[in-house]
């Protein structure tokens, strides 16, 4: 890049910078123009809140899907984080260095795991499971959380780990030296210290579950209806849109941008929450 | 009626230790029970012949070829622009209002769940610019998918750089430029290599922004423009459909090892870079 | 001793980092191929003047000078004067060694490099001539393409000298050079230094008021921003006009 000269160069990466920043606001902008505008004809109320989705009928109301992606979502956390949390707390804290060397990049390749994989355990082994044991179709409310709940397990231990590892050492000392034990160490210095970190972990596993969509798709069973009991089958946002989307044209089309918008601001409150968190443990350093 | 302390750390450690031996029980018997049962289709043959009735038998060969120039386009576009800005944000630019909006946006977009993306590259790609479902909108809609990822790992590991290196590079009279060629990048490699690792692995497990830019053929492509099947849809197709759960597995195991090696010399690559930097 | 002419004159020097002013209008005529030692307790301004020199001030934000530095008559804060060529004529020796992540060959010719020099024959002489001025050639000429980062403190320093040295420099800076360094290695230094002095114009900065009276030809005392005074370097150590430079020199305070 000689030929350009300095002031060539320092063009020539703010137009990558500008480029590759305007394409990343392309997409937002574009999925908030083609959704916006149907919510507000549609009516907000009625769109989001409406159990009545018949695309062929022109009815297109989410609420189904919006308190199925929240159930399997808070039942992904409730399986995931506690699991999550535990694992990272007594990698760090109760176990030697060593062998924390060699778990938790295990844990971190895992993560790598593709989500279909994750689905088609949950079809196999779960579901089946599910209907013998507990009854009801298998693919269901309860069939998503696990899976979704196992799924985020390495984002929720591998960032809590990091947290709780980045309390000084100092903080656990000083405890120790007043006569505390290891586990009272533990739960009243170190985790409320790494709180932030932990809390930020979850909500970002909790963006990662909202999110998924094939895994979803193989193992709630899709059923477009408000559940009544966890062996309900339902079907989430995500896989509203990933189901239609193939065939979907006119107002159908817009409805299921629409169904983005929605997922797309859920998302952005998660991130700036879990980024407020990350931010006031900055701080507070 | 409270425990003695000692015994509550007993309690405490027992607990915590069961659900760290069941995450890791849960998470290993997956990978075991995908490779126990796939290993035994997979093979040479598996991997270089051709499918036969939709999958049901044959290989995969032509779903190979897809998935790598799938990862191919997204990595070539995504590389240089994601690698591009990080060095303009970090070392042509001020910490300022901007670059803290422009770092916000790119957080953001990393949690955009990949199925927007999969309908954003659908119905722009696909649709509205005519690419039809191809390697070219697949590669698009995968390079937009991981490029925060890229800006964000390539941003840490440029300023994992000391200062010192490029006061020094200055004082001995390079431009700017050349300190980041000659000094900057150089240090930063492994990191920025890591990032791309990460990308061609997420390029590599996902299914929900491929198939609906990709499209799902099983022909052989011969073109950008000819539709492909990535392993991931691929294994998605013959599971979901109930094709061949034989293949399926087939299928799944090779994806499996596939990602676990990128994210194995991912991770190996990390690890140096961080022994060498402290 | 100041029969030499003037290499480098500073007038009406300010410095400023944002509110904060660093430098209170100094003015300093710098004799060319002599040794001028700077010393003054922390925070009195000898580095921000001695970056001031190759313009390496110019890397932080809201850094910002006023007045002049000539070098050879030419204004080097002038905007047409060239950074990149200013910093070539210019070395700088830093209070830590800094090699390169290269090896000790890649380091000494990475500023030839950016001349321009691709003869290879020309930059191995290069090598060798400044390696054997820093006094260090006879203990790396065997490795000469190991990594740097492997040397000891003092030999990584002395190798940094031999970098500057291959750029072929009129001036050499340098910031406490020996700060980090053991008695020997300091030793070495001062010896280079000593020789160096016949073809380099050389300014110091050291909190070692012994090595200035030891090395330098004329001698600088800076306090809180000012040059308070400025001679040969044995009438400054022994008849100081200044108290103030009698306090600093004697260890009452700094």
């Amino acid at each position: 890049m000689k030929f350009l000269g300095e002031k060539g160069v320092r063009r020539v990466l703010a137009g990558i910078a500008f480029s590759a920043i305007s394409a990343l606001l392309l997409i937002a902008l574009f999925i908030i123009k083609e959704g916006l505008p149907f919510i507000i004809s549609y009516g907000p109320i009625k769109f989001l809140l409406s159990s009545d989705w018949q695309p062929q009928a022109g009815k297109f109301g989410i609420w189904p899907m919006i308190v199925a992606s929240v159930w399997v979502t808070l039942g992904a956390m409730l399986v995931g984080a506690p699991l999550g949390v535990a694992c990272a707390v007594f990698l760090t804290e109760f176990v030697p260095r060593r062998v924390m060397g060699v778990i938790k990049p295990t844990i971190e390749l895992l993560a790598g795991i593709p989500s279909v994989v994750y689905g088609f355990m949950g079809v196999m082994v779960l579901a089946p499971l599910i209907r013998s044991q507990l009854g009801g179709p298998g693919l269901s409310v309860l069939a998503g959380a696990v899976i979704l709940g196992v799924m985020i397990l390495p984002t929720i231990i591998s960032i809590s780990i990091d947290s709780i590892q980045s309390v000084p050492n100092s903080y656990r000392e000083g405890s120790l030296a007043l006569g505390a034990t290891h586990w009272q160490t533990t739960y009243m210095v170190t985790v409320p210290a790494a709180k932030s970190g932990i809390i930020a972990a979850i909500i970002l596993g909790m963006g990662r579950a909202i999110g998924e969509t094939m895994a979803v798709i193989m193992v709630a069973g899709n059923a477009v209806k408000i559940p009544i009991s966890a062996l309900d089958s339902v079907r989430t946002l995500t896989a509203n849109i990933a189901l239609e989307m193939g065939y979907a044209t006119g107002q159908h089309r817009q409805a299921l941008f629409a169904t983005g918008v929605v997922l797309l601001v859920i998302i952005m409150i998660l991130n700036s929450l879990a980024g407020m968190s990350i931010r006031k443990k900055a701080g507070k350093r | 009626m409270r425990m003695p302390p000692k015994y509550t750390q007993l309690a405490a450690q027992l607990v915590m230790g069961l659900a760290t031996l069941a995450t890791l029980a849960i998470l290993v018997f997956i990978i075991l029970f995908v490779l126990e049962k796939g290993l035994p289709v997979v093979g040479l043959k598996f991997l270089l012949s051709n499918p036969q009735d939709m999958g049901k038998a044959g290989g995969i060969f032509p779903v190979v070829v897809g998935t790598i120039l799938l990862t191919l386009v997204a990595i070539a576009i995504a590389t240089p622009l994601g690698v591009g800005t990080a060095i303009y944000l970090t070392e042509y630019t001020r910490e300022s209002r901007i670059t803290r909006v422009i770092r916000f946006g790119a957080d953001c977009l990393a949690g955009i769940p990949s199925i927007i993306f999969g309908l954003f590259g659908f119905i722009f790609f696909v649709t509205i610019l005519q690419m039809g479902w191809s390697i070219l909108s697949g590669g698009l809609t995968l390079a937009f998918m991981i490029l925060p990822t890229i800006i964000r790992t390539s941003e840490e590991a440029i300023k994992s750089v000391p200062d010192s290196f490029r006061e020094v590079s200055f004082s001995l009279g390079a431009t700017r430029w050349e300190t980041v060629q000659k000094v900057v990048l150089p240090s930063a490699l492994p990191g920025i290599v890591t990032g791309v690792m990460l990308g061609v692995g997420r390029s590599i497990g996902e299914t929900a922004a491929v198939i609906f830019t990709a499209g799902s053929s099983l022909r052989m492509p011969t073109s950008l423009m000819d539709s492909a099947r990535t392993m991931s849809v691929h294994f998605y197709i013959l599971a979901r459909e109930g094709i061949s759960t034989e293949n399926a597995y087939g299928t799944a195991a090779i994806l499996v090892i596939t990602i676990l090696l990128i994210n194995l010399t991912a991770y190996g690559l990390m690890n140096r870079f961080v022994a060498k930097n402290n | 001793m100041m029969s030499n002419p003037i290499k480098i004159s500073a007038k009406d020097l300010k410095a400023f980092y944002g509110p904060e002013q660093l430098l209170m209008s100094l003015n300093i005529d710098i004799p060319d191929r002599q040794i001028l030692g700077i010393i003054g307790p922390a925070g009195s301004g000898k580095t921000t003047f001695l970056r001031s020199l190759n313009r390496l001030n110019d890397l932080i934000p809201d850094f910002r000078i006023e007045g002049s530095i000539t070098l050879d008559g030419q204004d080097i804060y002038h905007p047409k004067f060239d950074v990149v060529a200013l910093r070539k004529r210019v070395g700088m020796l830093f209070a830590l060694p800094v090699p390169l992540p290269k090896s000790i060959y890649e380091n000494i010719i990475y500023g030839p490099r950016l001349s321009g020099v691709g003869d290879r024959k020309k930059l191995d002489q290069l090598v060798e001539s400044s390696l054997r001025s820093a006094f260090i050639w006879d203990e790396v000429k065997n490795r000469l393409n190991s990594p740097a980062m492997r040397l000891s403190g003092g030999q990584q320093q002395r190798l940094c000298l031999a970098r500057i040295l291959a750029l072929e420099p009129e001036v050499i800076l340098l910031d406490e050079p020996c700060s980090g360094l053991d008695p020997i290695s300091t030793a070495k230094i001062e010896e280079a230094l000593t020789i160096l002095k016949e073809k380099y114009t050389i300014i110091l900065v050291t909190n070692n008021t012994k090595q200035a009276a030891r090395v330098a030809d004329r001698t600088a005392f800076f306090l809180m921003g000012s040059l308070v005074e400025y001679g040969p370097t044995g009438e400054l150590f022994t008849v100081p006009q200044d108290k103030r430079t009698s306090d600093y020199i004697t260890g009452r305070f700094g």
